[in-house]
């Protein structure tokens, strides 16, 4: 045994010493995509810093006045931004819990290998791969006052007295948006879902069944802890998704009518390339980045101690 | 399994359930595109009524001629495909190399360079957005193709990177001592053996890095200004804002964007799982 280590230490040793003193090839792999993402990415983070204390001028020549918090004042002032920002938490809140129970649900059945999986799974999936532009202007479509929602919820399910005019204001416009989102989530947390299930050993599912617990006590009591890191991954980058809603809101609304949908990511949108007010655009995404931010940490401490608890 | 005959009889049963709520799930998901297809094959008069044309009457193919022709949906599809495929080959070598990079060397600051690498994982891309236009204007690439390459190279390398390094570094080392013995060097060990076993990994990133390139719409409605020079999305939603009940010519040109994507996906079906699996439990 212990000859068995010290040769397996003789050999690693010459080969670390080699990959030390081969450093600079290491280096060399790495420069050309490390040097793109310093400039394109990196730096671009501290920008958005820099310029949030700014009243930036983006023409040529114009000199750029520091103004220090000012920016951030001003957003704290404005009732858009903490409408959009109260738009956004909807989202956030009206998305998250749907895509991940539908998404555990569908998991759950799909757990089963059977001939039919891969289709279903293909299925579900596949508003996951088409883009945020086409399934917003599909949605935009689907709930236009004569199309398919009026339509099935009035005219065929007689659920509704009347057609709704989903898109003419504000909570009626965010349902739709919601539902966008849902629809176009579950098939994600669906196919994490799907792999996580997969790992869970059927001896552990067994020895429940074979103690008298009844469905919903195994998969409460076996199930749901074995899948719980995949349960943290997908729920803390559903919140991240969330609150970064964009595409959907500008093809379906715009923010409109009268910025009542406006989210943050819109507003700070209209701020910087309409109103050409970079500074503040820049202390709105650096805001939202911030709480973003914390918002995960919370997450991430919360759920530890929660698997703690349960372990 | 005291009582098989009521388990025997339960499961039928759960079967029957399970299937109806697959089938009305997988509806759901398949009716929107469905009346897109249909709405495509449909003239604009018909478009919109109540009840709904499920199959067309009559059926035109004058949405796709439109499209195609007088719209010019070949080129903005050109557009997607030069910047989707440049800015994939481009993001894969250069993020392949990185995580060979990682993976098999050590050098000074090497953990803060991997470090620096996650942060581009947690940063959102829209916060970016400005800063990100500014330096584009610095740099002359406003109004240009190249502009949304170079930033779609950008912002994939970290996500691949991040993939593949776990990928290289399970390869045995032993591998690559022996290359390294027969006297190839750094780059033919990395070109010639690490790549060829990396393919499985490879296919995943590089179908994610082409689908976020095709699909991308922000940085395209930031930085392109002139028309023939749009990606699909953004010309998809600039020519629905601008002919705002013309649904029928709208979804010929959506049925164009996505036909390439759900090839893509239904080919390359299982590396799609595997990379998203892979990165669940690794990220």
């Amino acid at each position: 045994m212990s000859s068995i280590v010290s040769r397996r230490a003789r050999e690693v040793q010459p080969a670390s010493r080699a990959r030390r003193r081969h450093g600079w090839i290491g280096l060399a792999f790495i420069g050309p995509g490390l040097l793109l993402f310093l400039v394109a990415v990196v730096y671009p983070i501290f920008g958005a810093v820099q310029m949030s204390f700014f009243h930036w001028q983006i023409l040529a020549g114009a000199v750029s006045e520091w103004i220090g918090l000012d920016n951030y004042v001003q957003a704290v002032r404005d009732p858009l931004f903490w409408s959009s920002l109260l738009n956004s938490g909807v989202y956030m809140l009206l998305t998250v819990p749907p895509q991940i129970v539908l998404g555990l649900l569908v998991a759950v059945l799909l757990k089963r290998a059977s001939p039919t999986q891969p289709i279903f799974r293909a299925l579900f999936y596949l508003p996951v791969v088409t883009s945020w532009v086409v399934v917003s202007l599909l949605f935009k479509y689907l709930f236009a006052d004569q199309g398919l929602i009026n339509f099935t919820l009035h005219d065929f399910l007689h659920l509704m007295s009347q057609d709704v005019s989903w898109l003419s204001s504000r909570w009626t416009a965010m349902i739709a948006i919601c539902a966008l989102g849902v629809w176009k989530g579950i098939g994600w947390s669906m196919m994490i879902f799907l792999a996580a299930l997969q790992g869970v050993p059927e001896s552990l599912e067994e020895a429940a069944t074979m103690d008298g617990a009844g469905r919903w006590r195994r998969f409460r009591v076996v199930t749901l802890p074995a899948i719980w890191p995949s349960m943290v991954f997908v729920i803390v980058l559903l919140v991240i998704g969330g609150l970064n809603v964009f595409t959907s809101v500008v093809v379906m609304t715009n923010g409109g009518p009268a910025d009542a949908t406006q989210v943050v990511l819109t507003y700070m949108y209209q701020q910087a390339f309409k109103n050409l007010d970079f500074g503040y655009g820049s202390a709105i995404a650096v805001l939202l980045a911030i709480i973003v931010l914390i918002l995960s940490l919370i997450q991430l401490r919360v759920f530890r101690d929660r698997s703690e608890v349960a372990s | 399994m005291t009582r098989p005959g009521e388990g025997r009889r339960g499961r039928a049963s759960g079967t029957v359930v399970r299937y109806v709520l697959l089938v009305v799930g997988a509806a759901i998901m398949v009716v929107p595109f469905l009346t897109m297809l249909s709405t495509s094959f449909t003239g604009q008069a018909y478009v919109l009524t109540i009840p709904p044309q499920i199959i067309p009457n009559p059926a035109t193919l004058d949405n796709y001629a439109q499209a195609l022709g007088t719209q010019d949906f070949a080129g903005y599809f050109l557009n997607s495909a030069i910047v989707s495929v440049l800015a994939t080959a481009v993001a894969v070598l250069l993020s392949s190399m990185m995580a060979y990079g990682f993976a098999r060397f050590d050098f000074p600051g090497k953990e803060v360079m991997f470090r620096l690498l996650l942060l581009g994982l947690v940063v959102p891309a829209m916060m970016l957005i400005i800063p990100q236009f500014v330096l584009a204007k610095q740099l002359g690439l406003v109004d240009t193709l190249a502009g949304l390459v170079v930033f779609y190279v950008a912002g994939n390398l970290a996500f691949n990177t991040f993939l593949l390094r776990g990928f290289f570094a399970s390869l045995p080392g032993e591998l690559d001592q022996a290359m390294q013995v027969d006297g190839a060097n750094a780059w033919t060990r990395y070109w010639r053996l690490a790549m060829p076993l990396a393919k499985p990994a490879l296919g995943t990133v590089t179908i994610f890095t082409f689908l976020s390139c095709w699909d991308e719409f922000a940085w395209a409605l930031t930085l392109i200004q002139t028309p023939d020079k749009a990606t699909l999305p953004l010309a998809l939603s600039l020519f629905q804002g601008e002919n705002s009940t013309q649904w029928g010519l709208v979804f010929a040109g959506s049925v164009i964007a996505v036909i390439p994507v759900i090839i893509v996906f239904l080919v390359f079906q299982r590396s799609f799982v595997q990379g998203l699996t892979s990165g669940a439990v690794k990220g």
